[in-house]
């Protein structure tokens, strides 16, 4: 211990700690400030920069020793006396945070830059704050708020009563992500918690026995407990359906993929990170894994899962018509096979969270993505009944799927029930990649038809996906691709299959698009194939079959509204033209070796739950005091949840966006919205949101028989309901108290109508599809093969965009992602389990991005409104690899398009021609 | 846990200090953290970072003096001779600003990674590393220095205090081009690092390369070299590099390439290299 003093955000700060301690941890734990996050503690991230003498430092890599006598600026300091300051103002309005966890980071490189150059260029911007990644934004917003800094920034102001939806609203959770106040995961754990860490599996497939640790307690007196499979009181395996129970919370006698959960440490923090994995008698009988799909379909595999054989976890199937016969009828046929591989989240936020005992009830704060479904899992692990246990989310530093499914909850909530001491436990960022879920390996082979006029007559798909050792979402993968294989056209013959296929590889489960976008690659690679050979435009080939509204879908169902992918399609028209002309033209004018090229995406997605009921129910409540609160189990995870419910709900009982407060997620505040994925929140809860604001205005109106046009105004413990008649009062003081301390509450719930599917795949699985088509251009440099993307439009059908801010948010996020996946992103276990070897796109990656809001309103949603979440990831690779086949001829058929493959490709497609020259 | 944290001030008490007992050392800290993710911080440290005399550049008679803990932000603002602009590049592409704020020349050496963007450019420049024990001083030339993948002639008890620069011809330029799948905070792929110097008739008098991370420690390509001398400096030269002269490299495949692309694509920067720096000379 040394007493080490500094200046801390411009006051002088003094206290004794280990001084080679990471400056992050003493702000967050010793200092209290958590507004520094940490995201990898390696200088991957920088979402823990800092300012220490006015210039960016990682905080998570500097020892606090170096900090003596020198001044440090956090993001807490930032805002005084509450006022945002200029930069803060610009991120607000330009919706420059999304989950907000990088947002600290990114607001201290800004600063160092903005005091720098007061009025940067945007090459300064990008090379100054380049250090710092973004999982959610894209960037652009981002880039868009430093630059503005200069103009100043009046925020735009807040929309009156009935105005909110399809208002620019900044986020209602903005301001305590811009100055470091809002919580995360792992941002509060109740005084005196006990620490937990999870030691795991460093093999991906051996038997295992532990051995006495008796002996361990003696060497580390701060161990207090340990936890092994045996002491799992429930049932110790959790999975995502209800009937596919298989993944255990801790490893019974065999471990089935690297970074398993084999055993958990408790005690005080420093003793069970002083644990190394080595220190523990864990006698490893390690086998031969099965990796890949080929090896685990291959006869002689050895089973993952003893009582699936064959290694399949699943199949899905989807018959419409005549396939074979369709596809022999004509010369048109496109085919080809396509592979892609693990992808991460790598969300920026690490899984973290807190579990405390209350009684007989266990209190659980965690960053997640569903905590009913948490709640339920939980319970069942812990043997508890579901209302034994509170699931508090935090706020969320971006989840994109991966936070579906447990991860720290039952652990400390086992801990903390039998210990009755609160227990905390954060991931480190090898731990998370390695024993989170991923995105499905999937090897595509498919074949396309049309007649000479070009009208699609056939598809034939199929796709195997390497699900990894345990099922989590892939039922919802093989169920979901064959719904979605033939893209947004309209396709009179199909046969399509699918196979979930265990392997000893971390579980594949849900990320956004849950195996869409690996169908997309496919299927729009074969549409430009098609129009190639008929000599076609690739747009215009697509919007010839584009499916229309009155058409019906691969399952048979009969769009009767908001089919808007004609009208992406015509939007991009002119631009498409023009980057393909402009491309052409400077191909022929400049070398051979740098190479333009422009392509094509086109996409749907069914939002919401495939052929099962996904209801949402959400509530809105008065106090006695006039405060509003919307009662939203609905999570938050910076898609913007919280903000566009507000917006339907306030809407919907006629009163100001800006006067409603919000429960988020809280299961004993809020009612089941189901889990924020499958792009449902705003579709499903916004339509629950809306019913609750009206139900909770039709009291109200007829409280006071004020007629339905009038205008709600709610003041201190008062609503005035105005009409043209009258001023109605309302004394809320004089209401009697409801539950849950309001006065007045009005609820909603929805449950888009859908139907099973029959054994060919035939039925309703959605209530509605969102639409979309981008189109990216590129420059390959084809003799080192490199891809750089040089702009792209996107344009969505999202039925009614509730706030456009946000749909371009999402937009351009699920770009920067679909970028990642397309040219970088390859999860390999035991050899990427970093963001420095598992690479995501930084700012320099980014094209400029326009997006074209399409609205052709739903009329089942919330004032027409759809979804936009996933897809917007869907259709960025196959736009890429479009532009890659234009720039130079080559189509890549396995994901990522790194230098060397797209190289490969390149050298290999010149020494075919030269043979087929000579 | 650390059992022992010393930030002396003064050369002669870190030199003390590293004599008494084997101590890890910490510059810039951007090598050490990263490699102790997730694990407690053990051992006996020797934080070098207070030692004002161990900071920047300067220049003497013969030699550019880089004191061992100069920052990549240092290397990028000082005002140096066109042949460090390699160095420079290299410098604005090592990590983000953070780390080129608190990374340093010294432990970018020391820590000895093949993918270490300072090796190629300060092999390139003839660079010669200074040790310094509370026994001795002593330089070694830096292709002796690093030995391997994160291995160094540096025994336990000595410092790295300075990496020395000879001075080339007058008019050397120099230049960097790396190779990554991404823009900002990159391992390379391939980087190539180059000197070259060429006499009032454009005829070249000084060619150095060295290509990093195609090998475990980068390497020199002496052949190339010796091709070059006396050419004249154009448009042409480029076309003279040729494979044979990557035979010092030994690339391997990994995640981030085939062994076969980094060598392909070495040819490829190596011929840029000459060709940007025969349109300056
Ligand atoms: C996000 C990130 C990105 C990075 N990107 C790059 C990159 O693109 N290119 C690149 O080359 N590097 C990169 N690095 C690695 C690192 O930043 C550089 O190698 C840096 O120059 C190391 O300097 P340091 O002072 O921080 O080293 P430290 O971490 O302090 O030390 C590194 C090693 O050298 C030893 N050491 C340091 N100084 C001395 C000395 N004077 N005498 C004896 N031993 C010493 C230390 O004991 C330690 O083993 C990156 C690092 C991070 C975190
Ligand atoms: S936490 Fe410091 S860079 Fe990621
Ligand atoms: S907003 Fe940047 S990581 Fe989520």
């Amino acid at each position: 211990m040394h007493e080490v003093t500094f200046e801390l955000n411009g006051a002088p700060v003094s206290l004794a700690a280990s001084p080679i301690r990471r400056l992050a941890d003493v702000l967050r734990e010793d200092l209290r400030l958590p507004g520094t996050k940490v995201g990898c503690n390696a200088g991957d991230c920088g979402a823990c920069t800092v300012l220490l003498d006015g210039e960016q430092v990682c905080a998570c890599m500097v020892p606090l020793g170096q900090v003596a006598g020198r001044r440090v600026l956090t993001v807490e300091g930032l805002a005084s006396h509450g006022e945002l300051n200029p930069l803060q103002r610009a991120f607000h309005h330009h919706g420059a945070a999304q989950c907000g966890i990088c947002t600290p980071g990114m607001l201290m490189a800004a600063t160092e830059l903005l005091r720098r150059h007061p009025r940067p260029t945007l090459d300064q911007v990008m090379d100054r704050l380049g250090g710092v990644l973004c999982r959610c934004t894209g960037y652009q917003k981002i880039v868009e708020a430093v630059l503005s800094v200069a103009h100043g920034h009046e925020l735009s102001p807040a929309p009156p009563a009935g105005a909110a939806v399809g208002a620019r609203l900044p986020k209602v959770d903005g301001v305590a992500k811009l100055t470091g106040t809002e919580i995360y995961g792992a941002d509060y754990v109740p005084e005196d918690s006990l620490w937990l860490r999870v030691v795991r599996s460093p093999h991906a497939r051996a038997r295992l026995t532990i051995g006495d640790l008796a002996p361990l307690y003696q060497r580390f007196p701060g161990l207090v407990r340990t936890l092994a499979a045996s002491d799992i009181p429930g049932s110790n395996r959790f999975g995502a359906y209800p009937d596919v129970k298989d993944q255990p919370v801790l490893a019974e006698r065999e471990v089935r993929y690297r970074g398993e959960a084999v055993l958990a440490l408790v005690g005080d923090a420093q003793s069970v990170y002083a644990i190394t994995d080595d220190d523990i008698p864990i006698e490893w009988h390690v086998l031969e894994p099965v990796t890949g799909i080929d090896a685990a379909l291959a006869a002689s595999a050895p089973a993952v899962q003893t009582d699936k054989p064959d290694n399949i976890l699943v199949r899905g199937r989807l018959r419409k018509g005549d396939a074979d016969a369709a596809i022999g009828a004509t010369t048109y046929v496109a085919q080809g096979t396509w592979q892609t591989g693990f992808v991460e989240h790598a969300y920026i936020e690490l899984e973290a969270g807190y579990a405390r005992r209350v009684g007989d009830r266990l209190e659980i704060g965690v960053t997640t993505q569903a905590p009913y479904m948490n709640q339920h899992e939980t319970a069942r692990t812990l043997g508890l009944e579901p209302t034994q246990v509170r699931i508090i989310p935090t706020a969320c530093g971006g989840g994109f799927g991966g936070k579906l499914d447990l991860s720290v909850q039952p652990l400390v909530g086992l801990a903390a029930w039998l210990l009755d001491r609160p227990v905390g436990a954060v991931y480190t960022r090898p731990e998370s990649m390695a024993c989170t879920t991923k995105r499905h390996p999937a090897r595509i082979t498919a074949r396309a038809a049309c007649d000479a006029e070009g009208c699609l007559t056939a598809f034939k798909f199929h796709a195997d996906f390497d699900t990894g050792a345990y099922a989590s979402w892939g039922p919802t993968v093989t169920d979901r691709v064959p719904l979605h294989c033939t893209g947004p056209y309209f396709v009179p013959h199909i046969m399509a299959t699918t196979t979930a296929v265990l392997t000893n590889a971390p579980p594949a489960g849900a990320f956004r698009g849950f195996g869409v976008p690996q169908a997309a690659i496919a299927h729009e690679a074969l549409m430009d194939m098609l129009a190639e050979q008929l000599d076609l435009d690739p747009l215009e080939f697509r919007l010839k079959n584009a499916i229309q509204r009155g058409q019906t879908t691969p399952s048979g169902q009969a769009l009767a509204a908001s089919v808007g992918v004609r009208q992406c399609l015509q939007a991009l028209r002119i631009r498409w033209r023009d980057w393909r002309a402009a491309a052409e033209r400077s191909n022929r004018s400049t070398s051979t070796t740098v190479r333009r090229g422009v392509g094509i995406g086109c996409i749907w997605y069914g939002c919401g739950t495939t052929s099962m009921p996904n209801p949402s129910a959400m509530a809105v409540g008065i106090a006695a005091d006039g405060t509003v609160t919307l009662y939203s189990g609905a999570v938050d995870i910076g898609q913007g949840a919280n903000t566009v419910l507000i917006q339907i709900c306030a809407d919907a009982l006629g009163i100001e966006a800006m006067r409603m407060r919000y429960v988020m997620g809280d299961t004993d505040r809020t009612a089941d919205a189901g889990k924020t994925s499958a792009t449902r929140q705003t579709f499903v809860s916004g339509k629950a949101a809306e019913l609750a604001g009206a139900d909770l205005r039709r009291q109200i109106l007829r409280m006071t028989n004020a007629a339905a046009v009038a205008r709600i105004e709610i003041g201190d413990g008062i609503i005035h309901v105005r009409d043209d008649e009258r001023d109605h009062v309302i004394d809320l003081t004089a209401l009697p108290e409801l539950p849950q301390g309001d006065v007045l509450r009005g609820v909603g719930s929805f449950d888009p109508p859908t139907t099973g599917l029959d054994q060919d795949g035939q039925g309703t699985p959605y209530a509605t599809y969102a639409f979309g088509a981008q189109i990216a251009a590129v420059e390959v440099d084809t003799e080192l093969g490199t891809v750089k993307v040089l702009r792209m439009v996107a344009a969505h059908d999202v039925g009614k965009a509730i706030n456009p801010t946000q749909v371009e948010g999402q937009t351009q996020g699920g770009i920067a992602q679909g970028l990642g996946y397309a040219l970088m992103e390859d999860y390999v276990p035991g050899r990427t389990e970093n963001l420095h070897d598992y690479l995501i796109p930084t700012f320099g990656d980014m094209p400029e991005i326009e997006t074209l809001i399409i609205e052709d309103p739903e009329p089942l949603g919330p004032y027409g409104a759809k979804g936009v979440a996933e897809p917007t990831l869907i259709p960025t690779p196959a736009a890429i690899l479009g532009a890659i086949y234009h720039a130079t001829g080559v189509r890549i058929h396995q994901l990522p398009a790194t230098p060397d493959r797209v190289r490969a490709a390149i050298l290999a497609r010149a020494s075919l021609r030269a043979a087929s020259s000579e | 846990m650390i059992d022992s944290y010393l930030r002396p001030a003064k050369i002669d008490h870190a030199l003390a200090a590293l004599a008494d007992r084997r101590r890890v050392i910490v510059a810039g800290g951007t090598d050490f953290y990263p490699q102790r993710v997730g694990k407690p911080l053990t051992g006996a440290v020797l934080d070098i970072t207070a030692l004002q005399e161990l900071k920047g550049i300067c220049e003497d008679r013969d030699v550019y003096r880089i004191g061992a803990l100069t920052t990549w932000t240092d290397v990028i603002h000082a005002p140096l001779p066109a042949w460090f602009d390699g160095l420079k590049l290299a410098g604005r592409e090592v990590g983000g600003v953070q780390v080129q704020n608190a990374g340093t020349v010294g432990g970018n050496i020391c820590n000895a990674s093949p993918a270490a963007d300072g090796t190629p450019n300060l092999l390139a420049l003839d660079a010669v590393v200074e040790l310094r024990s509370a026994r001795h001083t002593r330089t070694l030339p830096l292709a002796e220095f690093v030995t391997g993948n994160r291995r160094t002639n540096r025994k336990p008890d000595e410092l790295v205090t300075a990496i020395l620069v000879p001075k080339p011809p007058d008019r050397a330029c120099s230049t960097f081009l790396k190779l990554g799948p991404r823009k900002y905070l990159v391992i390379s792929i391939v980087m190539v690092a180059a000197v070259l110097a060429t006499s009032d008739d454009g005829s070249v008098t000084h060619a150095r390369f060295a290509v990093g991370a195609c090998s475990a420690v980068a390497q020199r390509l002496p052949a190339l070299e010796s091709e070059l001398l006396g050419r004249q400096a154009g448009p042409a030269l480029a076309a003279l590099v040729e494979a044979r002269h990557l035979s010092p490299l030994s690339p391997i495949d990994d995640i981030r390439a085939t062994a076969r692309y980094r060598h392909d694509a070495a040819l490829i920067l190596v011929r840029r290299a000459v060709g940007t720096l025969s349109r300056h000379a």
